[in-house]
């Protein structure tokens, strides 16, 4: 079989397109890499729609928790709390077991015990507590002199936060949202450990990292393949949110602009 | 455990979950966190060493030691931990029972992957197959140990490499003016230094160990992750005396406010030392203490 029917045939099988039955025994390096980087889709989905939507609930934790109002502040902070005090596996792990019994009380939760929407659900919220401190530490450490520059052209209310607070704060936050960006397309790969069945063995690309790695005893050539898959994801992560961050940056003098760090620390 | 346990179908509630409480399982259960805090405990200075070492070896001025420090610090940047834990778990046993097999089986002359079987001599089994049940778990418990320490080791060469390069250059100018050798700088000047610019690194690394231990479960150990899919499950009255439904959901509430508990104690704790660490030192935190 050649390398372009492994493709036509298990490229898109983490979709439950394709071939169903997954290779046994014979593995060629060319079905370990359609496979795996099928399973890659996964991934990208999970990262890719956690982190729009997590995007504007984080933006909203934020303001939240520099509210004035105790009831916004006090829900920010035990949200953040929970969510970051607290590992994303054990998360998981709750939140189906949840799902699983609130299926008994109405069918309206069906969707969420399968992880397409369930894990979805978790990461959202995940990140968006994540982020959400990220944004909160960067509204802080909004200049003062920018605020009274707002006031003194007489901008108050949404319209300051729209045009002054907010593109500040963004632009301040952004090299620490970037990293926290990698690690959540990092954390997908946690949702088919944790609970969540891979139905009918479509899972993402660490899933199938493993089924071969089990099945061969070998994992000196699923995982490494698995990596070079991620390096490749987290450098165009870097390259995505560079770009971003240069726009952002686009209307401060040249020295001023902050340099993005293309070294993703463990900062979670 | 209590007298009144002889048959728990007859009790009351309050009764009923004293006894459920304190059944063997249950003491199984609770004797898993332990685990995970050994876990934490020996980690977590392990792993500093790890660090320590692979931060010497970045800075090295020998070339090959240098980039095998950098590319240390580099390999768990870009690609997710867990795939680190799935590998090494396997990986570090065939590599021990391999050079086992090396030294104890020197005519071995069939191959050792044949097909999907990895075959050692019975001599370089790791434990010995006739090792009793506990060495197993032992030699599994410390592969995960060192599996943790590897990670996390990176992570942590990450944050000491930095943190000696945030110490001030004219510090170290001065004590190269005073003749002393690199070795002398190194251990005098630079290491006591380097600790305040390391420390919210540090802290925030044990923050995300404490918060990946409940991966020792995809390593095979028996922790709280796995005792709390086996006890939850629906137990039918047939094989228990305590029999429930599915309490799956209660018990991982359970993990999950202890981790609250324990990251929330972690964070106080951290955040004492910090402040110990600043007094006297020439950085913003020690200036804002002197003058309150």
């Amino acid at each position: 079989m050649s390398c372009w029917e492994t493709l036509a045939d298990y490229g898109l099988r983490s979709l439950g397109i394709g071939e169903r039955l997954l290779p046994r025994d014979n593995f060629t390096l060319c079905q370990q890499v359609v496979l795996i980087g099928s399973g890659l889709i996964w991934n990208v989905y999970f990262g890719v729609l956690a982190l729009i939507t997590g995007f504007f609930m984080a933006a909203a934790v934020a303001v939240g928790k520099a509210s004035r109002r105790p009831l916004a502040r006090k829900l920010s902070e035990w949200f953040i709390f929970v969510f970051r005090g607290s590992p994303l596996f054990i998360q998981i792990f709750f939140a189906y077991f949840l799902f699983l019994s609130l299926k008994q009380v109405s069918p309206v939760f069906d969707p969420f015990t399968s992880a397409w929407a369930g894990a979805l659900v978790v990461l959202f919220l995940n990140t968006a507590a994540y982020s959400g401190e990220i944004f909160y530490g960067a509204l802080l450490s909004v200049p003062r002199g920018d605020m009274e520059a707002a006031d003194a052209y007489g901008l108050s209310g949404w319209t300051r936060f729209r045009r002054i607070v907010w593109p500040t704060m963004l632009r301040l936050a952004w090299p620490a949202y970037t990293n926290e960006a990698i690690f959540l397309f990092h954390a997908t790969t946690l949702v088919y450990f944790s609970g969540f069945p891979a139905f009918q063995q479509r899972g993402d690309a660490l899933y199938y990292a493993s089924y071969f790695a089990d099945k061969t005893f070998n994992p000196f050539v699923p995982y490494p393949i698995l990596a070079v898959y991620f390096i490749l994801l987290t450098l165009l992560i870097v390259g995505i949110f560079g770009w971003i961050n240069r726009r952002l940056n686009r209307h401060l003098p040249q020295e001023r602009r902050q340099r993005m760090r293309f070294r993703p620390n463990l900062l979670r | 455990m209590f007298g009144f346990c002889e048959d728990p179908s007859v009790l009351d509630t309050l009764p009923w979950f004293a006894c459920y409480m304190t059944t063997g399982k249950m003491m199984l259960f609770y004797g898993s966190f332990g685990t995970v805090l050994v876990l934490l405990a020996i980690t977590a200075p392990v792993a500093l060493g790890f660090g320590f070492a692979g931060a010497m070896a970045a800075r090295s001025h020998v070339a090959p030691v240098s980039w095998l420090g950098r590319i240390y610090i580099a390999m768990v940047r870009g690609v997710p931990d867990i795939v680190f834990f799935l590998f090494f778990i396997v990986a570090l046993d065939q590599g021990f029972e391999w050079l086992r097999h090396k030294i104890k089986c020197p005519d071995w002359d069939q191959p050792i992957r044949q097909g999907s079987d990895f075959i050692v001599c019975a001599e370089a089994k790791l434990p010995l197959s006739t090792a009793p049940q506990v060495w197993h778990e032992v030699y599994g418990f410390s592969l995960a140990v060192l599996t943790f320490a590897i990670v996390f080791g990176a992570f942590a060469a990450n944050v000491l490499y930095g943190a000696m390069r945030a110490v001030p250059r004219p510090q170290l100018e001065t004590a190269e003016a005073y003749g002393m050798t690199r070795r002398q700088i190194f251990r005098r000047i630079l290491v006591p230094q380097m600790w305040v610019y390391a420390l919210p690194g540090l802290s925030n690394l044990w923050m995300v160990l404490i918060k990946a231990t409940p991966l020792l479960f995809l390593l095979g150990v028996e922790d709280i992750v796995y005792w709390a899919r086996e006890l939850g499950g629906t137990k039918s009255p047939r094989f228990t005396d305590y029999p429930h439904g599915d309490w799956r959901v209660w018990f991982f509430l359970a993990l999950l406010v202890f981790y609250l508990a324990f990251t929330r104690v972690s964070e106080i704790v951290l955040e004492r030392i910090m402040k110990r660490l600043t007094r006297g030192q020439a950085t913003l935190g020690g200036d804002a203490q002197r003058m309150a």
